[in-house]
């Protein structure tokens, strides 16, 4: 049996890898699946603590979890290509018309 | 036993999370990061979530990366852009601060959890199957479950809006 500790330790691992890329990529997409990265290492971290407390309702919200990253993941895409289609760029430096 | 395949499969998903943002070329990241969602769906399984796992790899690994592979196609980026990423100080302040991420998360865990919990609660004989979620999700969470179709909808009409030409 594994504890849970150390699937706590992997889930800020990868949560951290996450942050590392959002914060230094610049291609929008890279950046965006940065953040499903973070998705899933909470993802991860939720069912660690289900099965440690013997309760199903961290597996819901984990389901609950991934249908927000679909729909994220629809609406994130079609700004990206509506971004791409304005700037004629993929770099996130380039929306910078709301930027004072 | 357990302990062997938690540890191959935590090396598999740090490795293939590393690739995703260190690689140049978003193709390449995003197989990467479907080897990444893969291996959290079988850390999935050995946590006794085996209808999460299964959705994660349709969902995750099949639907959005697709979407996001078709994205990648669809923008067709020349070389030019996938770009040296110059700055060199927000790399500097992006290393410290998701290092400092790391040990922080790192002594919470070890403060507060370390020592705790040793032996995992005896849990039911159909824990995380579908027909324990199912029953779930149409009892206790049924509005959420009712709210996250109304999500999806607003997520589909907002996707088809958003991606129309204007003429």
């Amino acid at each position: 049996m594994v504890p849970v500790t150390y699937y706590l330790l992997l889930s800020g691992v990868l949560f951290s890898i996450g942050v590392l890329g959002f914060l230094i990529r610049r291609n929008v997409l890279v950046v965006f699946m940065s953040i499903e990265i973070m998705l899933n290492a909470a993802n991860l971290a939720f069912i660690a603590f289900a099965r440690e407390m013997g309760s199903l309702s961290g597996q819901v919200i984990v389901f609950l979890v991934m249908t927000v990253a679909a729909a994220e993941a629809g609406v994130g895409l079609a700004i990206i290509i509506l971004f791409y289609r304005n700037k004629k760029s993929a770099n996130v430096d380039d929306g910078n018309l709301m930027k004072w | 036993m357990e302990l062997v395949l938690f540890i191959i499969l935590a090396l598999v998903a740090i490795a293939s999370a590393l690739m995703v943002i260190l690689q140049r070329n978003p193709v390449y990241s995003a197989l990467s990061l479907i080897v990444t969602l893969g291996s959290i769906a079988i850390l999935f399984i050995l946590q006794k979530a085996y209808f999460l796992a299964f959705i994660q790899i349709i969902v995750y690994a099949g639907a959005i990366m697709i979407l996001f592979i078709f994205v990648i196609m669809l923008l067709n980026l020349r070389k030019d852009e996938f770009g040296p990423e110059k700055r060199k100080l927000q790399r500097f302040f992006g290393l410290v601060f998701s290092f400092l991420l790391v040990v922080e998360l790192f002594i919470v865990v070890r403060y507060a959890l370390f020592g705790k919990t040793g032996e995992s609660l005896q849990v039911a004989e159909d824990f995380g199957t579908p027909q324990a979620i199912g029953r779930l999700l149409f009892s206790t969470y049924l509005f959420p479950f009712e709210i996250t179709s109304i999500l999806l909808l607003i997520a589909m009409i907002g996707a088809l809006f958003l991606a129309r030409r204007e003429e």
